[in-house]
């Protein structure tokens, strides 16, 4: 009697030893040449060593393909490497900023700067005197007063595109597009041309606010219209079949079914426009003391806060603008974790 | 029974017989939805009135010319301005933005389409995002005091091993504030911009067509390159153009890591270059009347730049979205 031994199940697809042995062995190789080449040519330190790796690691991995297989192999694997140095390259700068906003500006973060204005600190004074309170003050103002106006402005923009979709529409939303790319300076020169030029009066909060309004309708405009898109044409239909005018659909149904999506969008838009820095410039003054009043005077914002001590250049005045930076970034990241919780939430559009 | 002819019903069509509230409603909604429209004309108005002067008495010479002289009123000498130096420092700083981002750019959002492990994706998009919405005068700082010294002694390692190239050449020895280390500031502040729109063009790739290219034995590389370039080419291109328009806008960030000098250089490691965006901030401080005037005819060419190639760049991606 034969026995029929059934064999064991195997996987022909898993990584087995024999034919990562060539992998292993080029990845000892590839580090052994560096090595050697760093070693023994001019090429120095970090970045020396790093580009030698990723010129060799690709000669080597395509050398191992194109032997193993074909040319085509040997491309393959050098798309290969370069894609993930690419991946890679999008995360490096970003870690080096965070890492040193953090590193270097949370020795000058102590309660006084939520307290203290910088009216009586002097540019080399110590870093425990003086503080933010006038450029918070400002960026608060200044982010309250543009989103009263251009909220209004992109939420309608993005109801004429979603609810009356008339005959200017494709026109309307080309235009939209195109204007969220006029650069922030321009914004400052035109509210400068009308509010300042024209009608003559001087540098206030309300007039840095009036630039960052333009800069924000769009972004509001264009993700307003996104979440618009989202609720369903059901309830359009079924608001005017229960006999309501347009106007009772949209107020009653369309907008509180959006409500959320249009709030992520107005945040979305604060946080494009809490940073900018250019339009204050030419439009706030930049005051150190702390101006209650929005309408008038110069005032300041923490954006405007970091370029002046910035600009300054002396140790303790570069410390500070860093301590803003890590300010603005800390209020930036804020709203931009808002928008991701508020839109992450399930069964809201 | 014979054969059953089953019409489909007309569609249907709701209309409303409108209300004076929906009038209303309509007129304020459709106010509302040209008022960008309208802040777009306001804009190009009032910036080519206030520039009407300075367009006229300089002429061509306006974007042409290369100097920008403001005499003192007791020297009594006509005034000279011409923003030609700075327009070619915008476009060589923004093709060196381009040279750098682009390729990494488009690197990246082929690794997030098709190379990442899932668990890597999301928090890749997270990193572009957030990249996205970091503030210019953050990258200006980042670049002055970090990028700055590494990218000087990169400065030097290239004019070192390939000066003899003109644009590598060094007349003087100053490394620092380059319109290499402006385009290298650039290019980190683009690559969302380009990253993510090749993402959304990659991922309309029609699934079949990659499926099929795998199927008849092409690697991943040859997949691409026959299959998801030839599909996203258009959206790439518009993606680059995207870039572009917010290289030349940008103002802050360029402001702090680049020497403005108005003169016309081919030498791109050396310490003078170029940016009208920053160029007006640069003299907005202390500029008479006159002066401020020709600042916003540089502003108006600044913007009409801009417009026309976001313009351009969305209607390619539009396009490309569409087909």
């Amino acid at each position: 009697m034969t026995t029929n031994t059934i064999p064991r199940p195997t996987k022909p697809w898993g990584v087995n030893f024999k034919e990562s042995v060539p992998d292993l062995v080029g990845a000892i190789a590839t580090l052994l040449i560096t090595f050697a080449i760093v070693a023994y040519s001019p090429l120095k330190g970090k970045l020396g060593f790093v580009i030698t790796l990723l010129i060799v690691a690709t000669v080597v991995t395509s050398a191992i393909s194109g032997v193993r297989r074909d040319r085509k192999a040997a491309f393959n694997s050098v798309s290969t490497v370069l894609i993930y140095v690419a991946g890679l390259f999008v995360i490096i700068p970003l870690a080096s900023i965070v890492y040193e906003i953090v590193k270097r500006g949370i020795g000058g973060l102590s309660w006084g700067i939520f307290t203290t204005d910088m009216a009586v600190t002097a540019t080399d004074s110590p870093l425990y005197e003086g503080g933010l309170l006038h450029a918070i003050i400002g960026t608060l103002y200044i982010v309250l007063l543009a989103s009263l106006f251009s909220v209004p402005i992109g939420i309608l923009t993005a109801l004429y595109l979603t609810e009356i979709k008339g005959k200017a529409a494709g026109t309307v939303r080309f235009f939209v597009q195109a204007m969220s790319g006029i650069p922030s300076i321009v914004a400052g020169l035109f509210i400068y041309a009308v509010w300042m030029i024209a009608l003559g009066n001087q540098y206030s909060a309300f007039a840095g606010a009036m630039a960052l309004a333009i800069l924000m309708v769009p972004t509001v405009a264009r993700t307003s219209e996104e979440v618009l898109k989202l609720i369903p044409n059901d309830l359009r239909e079924a608001g005017l079949a229960m006999g309501g005018t347009q106007w009772r659909t949209v107020a009653m149904i369309i907008l509180p079914a959006a409500q959320s999506g249009l709030f992520t969008a107005v945040i979305l838009g604060i946080a494009r426009v809490a940073g900018e820095t250019a339009p204050l410039l030419l439009t706030m003054g930049g005051a150190d003391a702390l101006n209650l009043n929005p309408f008038a005077g110069n005032s300041s914002a923490i954006p405007f806060y970091v370029w002046k001590n910035f600009s300054m250049g002396t140790e303790n005045a570069v410390a500070r603008a860093w301590t803003g930076v890590l300010v603005l970034m800390i209020i930036v990241l804020f709203f931009f974790s808002l928008t991701r919780f508020l839109s992450n939430r399930k069964g809201r559009v | 029974m014979s054969t059953a002819t089953s019409t489909l019903p007309p569609k249907r069509v709701i209309t409303t017989k409108p209300r004076f509230s929906d009038k209303v409603f309509r007129a304020v909604v459709t106010t509302g939805g040209f008022s960008s429209l309208v802040i777009l004309g306001l804009i190009s108005l009032f910036l080519l009135y206030n520039g009407l002067n300075v367009f006229k008495s300089e002429g061509l010479k306006f974007i042409t010319g290369f100097n920008w002289v403001v005499p003192l009123p007791e020297e009594g000498l006509p005034a000279q301005y011409g923003i030609g130096a700075m327009l070619y420092g915008t476009v060589v700083i923004g093709l060196i933005a381009l040279f750098f981002g682009f390729p990494i750019s488009v690197g990246a959002a082929l690794f997030l389409s098709y190379y990442a492990p899932d668990w890597l994706k999301k928090p890749m998009v997270l990193v572009i995002d957030v990249m996205a919405a970091i503030p210019s005068i953050v990258f200006g700082l980042w670049g002055y005091f970090i990028l700055m010294p590494h990218a000087e002694y990169w400065a030097k390692l290239i004019h070192k091993y390939l000066g003899f190239i003109p644009i590598f050449d060094m007349p003087a020895p100053v490394f620092t504030r380059s319109p290499f280390i402006a385009g290298l500031v650039l290019a980190i502040m683009i690559i969302p911009i380009i990253t993510s729109i090749s993402r959304e063009i990659f991922a309309q790739t029609p699934l079949d067509r990659i499926q099929a290219a795998y199927a008849l034995g092409a690697t991943k590389w040859s997949m691409i390159k026959t299959v998801v370039f030839p599909y996203g080419r258009g959206g790439v291109v518009g993606g680059a153009m995207l870039g572009l328009g917010r290289a030349i806008g940008e103002t802050v960030a360029v402001y702090t890591v680049l020497n403005i000098v108005f003169d016309i250089r081919i030498e791109v490691l050396l310490s003078a270059g170029g940016s009208v965006a920053s160029m007006i901030v640069n003299k907005f401080g202390e500029a008479n009347p006159e002066e401020l005037k020709a600042l916003m005819a540089a502003g108006f060419v600044l913007f009409v730049l801009t417009l026309l190639i976001n313009f351009l760049a969305n209607a390619i991606i539009n396009r490309t979205a569409r087909e």
